[in-house]
């Protein structure tokens, strides 16, 4: 243990956030790939049929958990073919700006009690930023690729993006008014106590408009309207194939897991125990710990899939009404509230 | 007073709330998935499949080049020529079905009036080449020969009904 110790603390630092970098970026691009192998059997199954169940490992079927894996080899040997009106470096600059942004946002995210890559303060700022970024690549591919589809499909998606970004803005100031700190870390602890102290119940109505926000942040149905493949095919990625659209395609589920990562975190506790302190302090599994972070987040990522299986796609005005008359002043009113119940110092929660 | 609650019902999600509970619900049902080449849905005797010529069972061809099915054909798939056999029974030389023209309508079966063309319950096969979809007369044959079993068996099933 000693010598493994030694050994990590002789490397030069750079180093040291490299291999940081990759323990974090590995295990979430497996999750991303095994998370549209989910999306496809969890939305197979609301639709009473089996999901993918053929290709599996070394012969044997495994419920076709092989898929991800025959569709990324799939997607790698494709040919990238570039319009001939396009703008070749937009268009190929678009992807790599779409997936930047939201595998940069994990950068500060803390997955335990002081295990986080960038222990910032403005933490919460730093993600609101990245993932608004996350929007110039969508722009930028539409632009790019001098079709109509894609242009209109772009232009949907910014005036979406544009809109929502302030609703889920102003749920995030509340989310720092209650705690009191911008550092993602601080915030949970903030949270600390039993699940009745945890932000989801004085937040309430932010924490809905928050993840109704992030479900259009990231143009998922029922907000996919710059896709629309009934409307205008694809929307803004219809003339990426190949690896660039595999990166697209990355990059949207990677801002799913974000978004569900961040929700947990900012209103269910993080990786705080559900259980009451008495019972578990110190019991293997049921003590705080990242896998309670992991298990609150599946449950937003399946909320996402479970939305999607339902929902019929959003008309276009009716998602302009919903962000700008519905959730700005809710979100308005519920800051001032979560102002009064701090400057009060509410029982239970702020004092 | 009725706006009022309206406007709570769709505050707190109540419509969308219940879509979710359908779909949820959903999620545990029974599926009902066929998995095709393991299992197969049941085939009934009067499917129209692949084409075959049947024989007596004395071995002797039905078809008597009547021409009925080539006249009835909508679709034109069949080309028949006939010329009297050497015991002067009146034979096809040449009986083609074109599978591609072919729409599988039955028609060519129902005006037989010796129940020798026949469409079986074959319905997978296919063609690696341009032609192979051309079905000739022997290989109509051979393929009657290779089910007459079970298309002997569906025609006394459907017999009182046809």
């Amino acid at each position: 243990m000693n010598a493994v110790i030694e050994l990590w603390t002789s490397l030069p630092v750079v180093i040291q956030i490299v291999i940081k970098i990759v323990a974090i970026m590995l295990p979430l691009m497996i999750l991303v790939a095994y998370y549209t192998y989910a999306e496809r059997k969890i939305i197979g199954f609301m639709q009473v049929r089996n999901g993918p169940n053929r290709v599996g490992f070394f012969g044997m079927r495994l419920w076709g958990l092989g898929q991800p894996i025959a569709d990324a080899v799939k997607l790698m040997f494709k040919e990238i073919v570039i319009p001939s009106g396009a703008n070749k470096l937009l268009f190929l600059i678009a992807p790599m700006l779409s997936i930047g942004p939201a595998l940069a946002a994990w950068a500060v995210f803390p997955f335990d009690a002081g295990i986080v890559l960038a222990d910032v303060n403005a933490g919460l700022l730093y993600i609101l930023a990245m993932t608004s970024l996350g929007v110039y690549g969508v722009i930028i591919a539409g632009w790019a690729s001098n079709s109509k589809y894609a242009f209109l499909g772009s232009i949907r998606s910014a005036a979406q993006i544009v809109s929502y970004e302030i609703a889920m803005g102003f749920a995030l100031v509340g989310v720092l008014v209650a705690a009191g700190s911008l550092n993602l870390g601080d915030i949970v602890m903030a949270q600390e106590g039993s699940v009745m102290h945890w932000f989801w119940l004085p937040l309430l109505p932010l924490f809905l408009v928050y993840f109704i926000s992030g479900v259009a942040e990231t143009n998922r149905a029922p907000f996919d309207v710059a896709e629309g493949e009934s409307e205008i095919v694809a929307g803004f990625h219809v003339e990426y194939s190949g690896m660039t659209f595999a990166v697209f395609f990355l990059a949207e589920y990677a801002n799913m897991i974000l978004i569900s990562a961040l929700s947990a975190l900012m209103f269910l506790g993080g990786w705080l125990s559900p259980l009451p302190h008495v019972w578990v302090d110190g019991v293997f599994l049921l003590d705080d710990g990242f896998h309670w972070l992991l298990l609150k987040t599946f449950f937003f990522m399946f909320l996402f899939l479970w939305f999607r299986a339902t929902f019929p796609r959003y008309r276009y005005d009716q998602i302009m009404r919903l962000g700008w008359k519905v959730f700005i002043p809710i979100t308005i009113v519920w800051i001032v509230v979560v102002a009064g119940m701090r400057v009060g110092e509410m029982p239970w929660w702020f004092n | 007073m009725k706006t009022i609650a309206n406007y709570i019902r769709s505050l707190f999600l109540f419509e969308l709330l219940k879509g979710l509970s359908v779909t949820g619900s959903y999620f545990f049902a029974r599926k009902f998935t066929l998995q095709y080449p393991e299992q197969k849905a049941p085939v009934s005797p009067r499917f129209r499949g692949l084409h075959a010529l049947r024989r007596y069972p004395n071995g002797e061809e039905r078809c008597i080049a009547c021409k009925l099915c080539e006249a009835v054909c909508p679709a034109l798939a069949i080309t028949i020529e006939a010329e009297p056999r050497d015991d002067g029974s009146r034979r096809t030389t040449r009986y083609d079905i074109d599978l591609f023209k072919c729409i599988y309508c039955g028609f060519c079966e129902e005006s037989c009036p010796v129940d020798s063309i026949v469409e079986t319950r074959v319905y997978e096969y296919h063609f690696e080449n341009r032609g192979e979809q051309i079905m000739t007369k022997q290989m109509l044959l051979d393929i009657g020969d290779k089910y007459e079993q079970q298309l002997a068996a569906d025609r006394a099933a459907q017999a009182a009904v046809r």
